[in-house]
């Protein structure tokens, strides 16, 4: 009986066929995507506090609007996401507590400073655009929740990437303190950008199995030479140069060579390092712990609620 | 779009991707520009800084809000409602730059302080920071909307067509604004002790800044038939008040008024202490780099 479950599972996840929250699917699985998914939302949710650090001084009142909107749609995403664990048997509270209590992670470029607006404008074109290089592949996931909650991120992040972008040609086109700006936003966040596919295949753990489960689509460098390969030309469009002295076109491998980021710098920020990881929790924490009476008193105002209707 | 590259969309594409909108397209596009004949344009500019400035000054208030709101769905409702008043700032920041000369941020980010318009009560700290806490900030929302809502259900009337349809426009988000504040003031008086002190608390903090919001000023004495009178919005908005707090068994605060300064008050420029950080923080980056595009 468990075999022939588990084949069915098998087939369909050969056929490229999704995983419905209904069908049977092996412990392993549905705790790889929980994780991941979690992680995902952790991300977003935490990934607002780096860019709605702008909101407050933002130079122009576009640029106040489009930056609220983004944080905002990130609030959003989260909650799609969390909603897809919800579909897995997960619980956001439980999650949340994971999160603030350091057990699950999320994406480690949030542990780096935004110290100028250049860097709203970076993390749009650059860490969107890894998210984005990262996620395109997921819209094809094999469990369909989390694959339609990617369709809809992925346009949002696109539109996202391309707000990024279209302020750094704006700036650009400004003052050479601006320009000067730009490009030290660029040499801050390029090599922490390139951490965002994770560490060299050779040294990632989880990779095989979630291919094998269609969970992961793509290894780890094979993401990160397609961004190389995507953000060279940008970068000449915006006219800016990526810190990173080997960069150079190979036309034997019709591929750009390029150097490898410091993974001491990335274990070490994973590890809780960064300059912004306790920041980042510690503000998450507040921000939960500071809700609570809220979320209490909503859920007994309910409670009382029903019970009215149902004595009525 | 493709999903085999990721920049495909970089340079192009439509813009409809936002989840929740930023409602800051051409939303009046096809209104009349033209000064209505007779209309004192100083006092237009004035009175369209007035409320501007009370949209532009709690938006960036209610902002303060964003990763930091009890839940995920409270911090996207917050971020709505602040890109919602922001957008009707920028309308009415515009209107009086037609005037003026001087566009909408130039205004938001080159006045001081001494020349804003704004009401006290978009000024003060409800929370997140030490002035408040959530039912704080409800409590403001839910005067500031009743009252904004009644003024532009008359301002609809306006002989000025770009106020007209700011009012117009603004009217719906307004009634969403005011019906979320009235929601969680039920929720939060009627759900814990801890909820109902908190939420009393809140209104007894703001109720001293209720009295100015409807104290007529000079520029609203000119612009008869343009401007609306807010000494004439008092009954409604207080029969709205009594209706909302009566449903969560609170109880309204005694009527003190916050003493103006020398006769003077946000209207004239006069504001809180609260005001000065508030815009050192908001035009610091602008004003540090003059001559730059954003």
């Amino acid at each position: 009986m468990a075999d022939d479950l588990e084949l069915r599972f098998e087939r369909t996840v050969q056929s490229e066929s999704r995983i419905e929250p209904r069908d049977w699917m092996p412990d392993g699985y549905r705790k790889t995507l929980i994780r991941q998914i979690a992680q995902h939302a952790h991300s977003e949710i935490i990934g607002m506090q780096p860019e709605g650090n702008w909101i407050s001084r933002a130079p122009s009142l576009r640029r106040k609007a489009i930056l609220l909107a983004k944080v905002q749609d990130e609030a959003g995403h989260g909650l799609y996401l969390y909603s897809a664990t919800e579909t897995l048997g997960a619980d956001r509270e439980d999650l949340t507590t994971k999160l603030i209590e350091g057990r699950q992670k999320y994406s480690s470029i949030f542990n780096y400073p935004t110290l100028t607006f250049a860097d709203v404008g970076v993390i749009g074109w650059l860490v969107d655009g890894a998210a984005i290089c990262n996620q395109v592949p997921l819209c094809r996931t094999s469990y369909g929740p989390y694959a339609r909650a990617m369709i809809r991120i992925c346009k949002e992040e696109s539109f996202h990437q391309r707000q990024g972008y279209e302020l750094l040609m704006t700036m650009m086109s400004g003052t050479q303190q601006q320009r000067d700006m730009v490009q030290d936003s660029v040499n801050r966040w390029w090599w922490p950008a390139l951490m965002m596919f994770g560490p060299p295949d050779a040294e990632s753990t989880n990779t095989e199995q979630s291919m094998a489960w269609r969970i992961k689509r793509d290894t780890n460098d094979e993401l990160r030479q397609k961004f190389v390969n995507m953000s060279m030309p940008q970068a000449e469009a915006l006219g800016v140069t990526f810190p990173d002295p080997d960069i150079r076109w190979n036309s034997e491998r019709g591929q750009y060579d390029f150097g490898q980021p410091d993974w001491d710098e990335f274990w070490q920020v994973v590890k809780g390092g960064g300059v912004c990881n306790e920041q980042r929790i510690a503000h998450r924490r507040k921000a939960h712990e500071d809700g609570a009476w809220v979320r209490e008193a909503a859920a007994a105002h309910a409670a009382k609620h029903v019970r009215e209707e149902g004595a009525a | 779009m493709s999903f085999d590259n990721a920049y495909e969309s970089l340079l192009g594409g439509e813009d409809a991707h936002w989840a929740f909108g930023t409602g800051f397209s051409e939303a009046l596009s096809g209104v009349d520009r033209e000064f209505p004949a007779g209309v004192d344009r100083e006092a237009l500019a004035a009175y369209c800084l007035m409320l501007g400035d009370d949209a532009l000054i709690y938006s960036q208030r209610l902002s303060e809000w964003c990763s930091r709101a009890p839940e995920l769905e409270e911090d996207i409702a917050l971020a709505n409602i602040a890109l919602d008043l922001l957008g009707q700032a920028r309308m009415l920041l515009t209107r009086a730059g037609e005037v003026l000369g001087r566009d909408e941020d130039a205004l938001a980010y080159l006045r001081d302080e001494r020349e804003f318009r704004n009401v006290h009560l978009a000024e003060i700290d409800c929370g997140p920071g030490p002035g408040g806490d959530f039912a704080t900030t409800i409590a403001r929302l839910l005067v500031f909307s009743s009252w904004r809502l009644a003024l532009f259900s008359r301002l609809r009337g306006s002989a000025d067509p770009v106020l007209a349809a700011v009012a117009e426009k603004g009217l719906k988000e307004l009634a969403y604004h005011r019906d979320h504040a009235a929601q969680w003031t039920v929720r939060l008086g009627d759900g814990t002790d801890e909820s109902h002190r908190r939420m009393q608390a809140g209104l007894d903090r703001v109720w001293p800044f209720v009295d100015e919001l409807f104290a007529t000023h000079a520029v609203e004495t000119a612009l008869a038939g343009v401007a609306v009178d807010p000494a004439s919005l008092r009954s409604e908005v207080d029969g709205v008040l009594e209706a909302v707090l009566s449903a969560s068994g609170l109880t309204r605060p005694q009527d003190t008024r916050a003493a103006r300064v020398a006769g003077m008050a946000g209207r004239d420029g006069v504001h809180t202490e609260a005001m000065g950080y508030l815009l050192a923080e908001m035009q610091h980056l602008h004003r540090s780099l003059p001559g730059a595009v954003w």
